[in-house]
């Protein structure tokens, strides 16, 4: 990517969960080490978070799902990028994720999985090494 | 020996052994704190509890201001009630599971709703695809709340529910299915959560803008205070604020501020506040620090008491009594060695005990991982009942009061949390501080430096940032099949076939109505309710008058 553009984040809440403790901290970190970090609220659809995405142009998306419901959301934000084109864009995940999920998440494009006790320097760390553009 | 010579043998010590040994042998810390940022002193001494008026900050069990307890005899009568939060998937599925934990001694049901039900969509509805049954019961109409209750008298047994924007749809089925078993109202015990504001702030299950979501509570306040006396209307809820984040002093004082705001909508809407008071109770989070948690139960009872008599002129004891709820922390189970959490839950516990709670959920060890399993919830509810039948703590009221520590750290607490209310006061109340995102802004704070704190190695998690060790992740976690939303899909479509349309249409046109207007709506949710209408329905009608939350606070 060029040199001196910030990475920019969009920090996303699908579905229906409520718990953004994770999510917030997790962007103040990114915000903390240099990146722009927009974060979506709650409730957001597969379409919103897709659609910000593009609009806010964004070099990375990470969601946070505490829920459950990561089987159905993340693959349906996966899929919907693919519709629309977008394929420089890095997706992660993070939230109470059992680890007999992860492969699958992966498989369907989510580049790495945050779990719970995982640092936000990880983080940061993951997303500045495996950035698409 | 007086105070004075206690003063000058306490310099003596401080200046000469204590300090020698430090010098020596520098303490782990340059300065210990609390998770408020209260300074904790290398020893406490009575210099720390010289302005400690025994009768009018202590006082007795059971009486003003309830520092040592609400009750006269506290557990010497009857334990904490053990009531262990549970539901997942399908109504008969959870049905199984209160069944088990009443068998295995528990003593009051606790019961957890999907995301859909608490934010009032139907299973069917686009928003709720991946969420139904996932974080607890999923709840359409009475006619799952008839098979979630199957077979459990629910004049024998008191229930708590959480749920908060549609507390009125959802108190209204469980008082239809008592009366399809013969059960009047006035027979139910039991709590609805019904804490909106708390919802704003930090727990995110909203559907309703402010306004409009006050009138639904004190109609539910002022409906219960006749139909339904035995009902806790409300349980104002420091949990999910602490869990969001918030330290111990914050959860009081923001805890106690939506507790004002509530109080005050009730009384602005014409009620006494005698008539509801004593039905208002609380839910606090039980976090790591024993001692700071102990001091933290105290110093809100003992708040609350003075809120309720000084700024409310609540006359009936029982208005001024903070009864409350305690779960242990959640956030504070870590992912790495689960059965680690068994002994955190258990120091947790034995807080909410020693600081006088009226009814415990313990959490279950693989709660970072997954919903729990049956047998963590069974070793959950041991720890409950290890702490009632074998440690002694309960034998005698309070034991921990007229500790120095103890008292000092009460004291503390209790004036930093009202320096906060007097803050959030200034802004204009609770409402107005979730508003302008004060609150909100406080609470991401302590989440942040409590994170950083651990990144940093200041802030020690056992198994976590410190005494690792190389494990396999733990199997046999609970998972909930992904067929019970086409399940509760096709219930859905049954149901909508079979009812009688036209009542139910009637009764929502009845809602609608009286929506537009000011009439107390339980009524008429009742009646909708009893025609078989679904939560989705009924919400959607009060969506359609009301409107929807929107947060006006951009991150």
């Amino acid at each position: 990517m060029d040199e001196g553009r910030k990475i920019r984040v969009l920090v996303a809440k699908p579905g229906l969960d409520g718990h953004d403790r994770g999510a917030k901290v997790v962007a103040r970190a990114l915000r903390d080490a240099g990146m722009e970090v927009i974060y979506t609220g709650l409730r957001q659809t597969p379409e919103q978070i897709v659609a910000a995405a593009i609009q806010e142009d964004v070099d990375v998306v990470a969601m946070s799902i505490l829920s459950g419901a990561h089987n159905y959301l993340f693959p349906r934000v996966m899929q919907l990028l693919r519709e629309r084109g977008v394929d420089d864009v890095l997706v992660v995940g993070g939230g109470i994720i059992p680890d007999e999920d992860i492969p699958g998440l992966k498989e369907c494009g989510i580049a790495e999985v945050f779990t719970p006790g995982a640092s936000t320097a990880d983080t940061v760390k993951f997303i500045r090494e495996n950035i698409k553009r | 020996m007086n105070q004075g010579d206690l003063s000058g043998e306490y310099g003596r010590w401080k200046s000469g052994p204590y300090a020698k040994t430090c010098a020596r042998f520098p303490e782990r810390k340059e300065r210990f704190e609390g998770s408020s940022g209260i300074e904790v002193k290398p020893l406490y001494t009575p210099l720390d509890v010289e302005q400690v008026d025994y009768v009018n900050d202590l006082g007795f069990p059971g009486e003003y201001p309830y520092n040592r307890g609400v009750q006269p005899t506290m557990y010497r009568g009857r334990f904490w009630t053990m009531r262990q939060y549970a539901g997942f998937a399908t109504a008969e599925e959870s049905n199984r599971r209160y069944k088990y934990l009443l068998e295995q001694g528990q003593t009051g049901l606790s019961v957890a709703f999907d995301l859909p039900t608490q934010i009032g969509y139907d299973s069917d509805h686009e928003l709720s695809a991946g969420e139904v049954g996932k974080v607890g019961v999923a709840i359409d109409s009475l006619a799952d709340m008839e098979t979630l209750f199957d077979g459990i008298p629910l004049d024998k047994v008191s229930t708590s529910m959480t749920i908060n924007a549609p507390a009125s749809m959802l108190l209204a089925m469980y008082i239809a299915v008592a009366e399809k078993q013969g059960v009047f109202a006035n027979k139910l015990n039991g709590t609805i959560q019904n804490d909106i504001l708390k919802e704003y702030a930090a727990r995110g299950t909203y559907i309703f803008p402010p306004k409009p979501s006050m009138r639904l509570i004190t109609n539910i306040f002022e409906y219960c205070s006749t139909a339904v006396p035995r009902w806790n209307t409300i349980s104002i809820s420091g949990y999910h604020i602490r869990e969001a984040g918030a330290t111990a002093v914050q959860e009081v004082a923001f805890t106690l501020a939506d507790g004002i705001a509530y109080v005050k909508a009730a009384v602005d809407a014409g009620l006494d506040v005698d008539d509801f008071g004593p039905r208002l109770s609380f839910f606090f989070n039980a976090h790591n620090d024993l001692l700071e948690e102990v001091a933290k139960f105290r110093a809100a009872r003992r708040l609350w008491a003075r809120i309720m008599r000084d700024r409310f002129g609540a006359k009936d004891p029982k208005s001024m009594q903070l009864r409350f709820h305690t779960q242990t922390a959640g956030c504070t189970l870590t992912a790495q060695q689960p059965d680690n959490n068994i002994v955190r839950v258990t120091l947790q516990a034995l807080a909410a005990v020693l600081g006088g709670t009226q009814s415990l959920h313990t959490n279950s060890r693989d709660e970072a991982l997954a919903l729990p399993s049956q047998d963590s919830v069974r070793i959950a509810l041991r720890t409950q009942q290890i702490i009632a039948y074998e440690s002694g703590v309960a034998d005698t009221i309070d034991p921990l009061a007229v500790s120095y520590y103890i008292e000092a750290l009460t004291d503390e607490i209790e004036r930093a949390a009202a320096d906060y209310i007097r803050r959030i006061d200034e802004i204009g109340g609770a409402p107005a501080a979730i508003e302008r995102g004060f609150i909100q802004a406080e609470i991401e704070e302590s989440a942040y430096r409590y994170q950083m704190e651990i990144e940093s190695g200041d802030r020690t998690i056992v198994g976590l940032n410190d005494f690792q060790i190389e494990e396999d992740r733990p199997s046999g976690l609970l998972k909930v099949d992904p067929a019970v939303g086409d399940l509760q899909c096709r219930k859905l479509a049954q149901l909508r076939a079979e009812r009688d349309n036209a009542a139910v249409e009637a009764s929502l046109a009845a809602l609608e109505h009286a929506a537009s207007g000011s009439d107390n709506l339980m009524p008429y949710i009742l009646d909708a309710v009893r025609a078989y209408a679904t939560l989705g329905e009924m919400c959607g009608v009060l969506r359609g008058v009301f409107g929807e939350y929107k947060p006006t606070v951009a991150y």
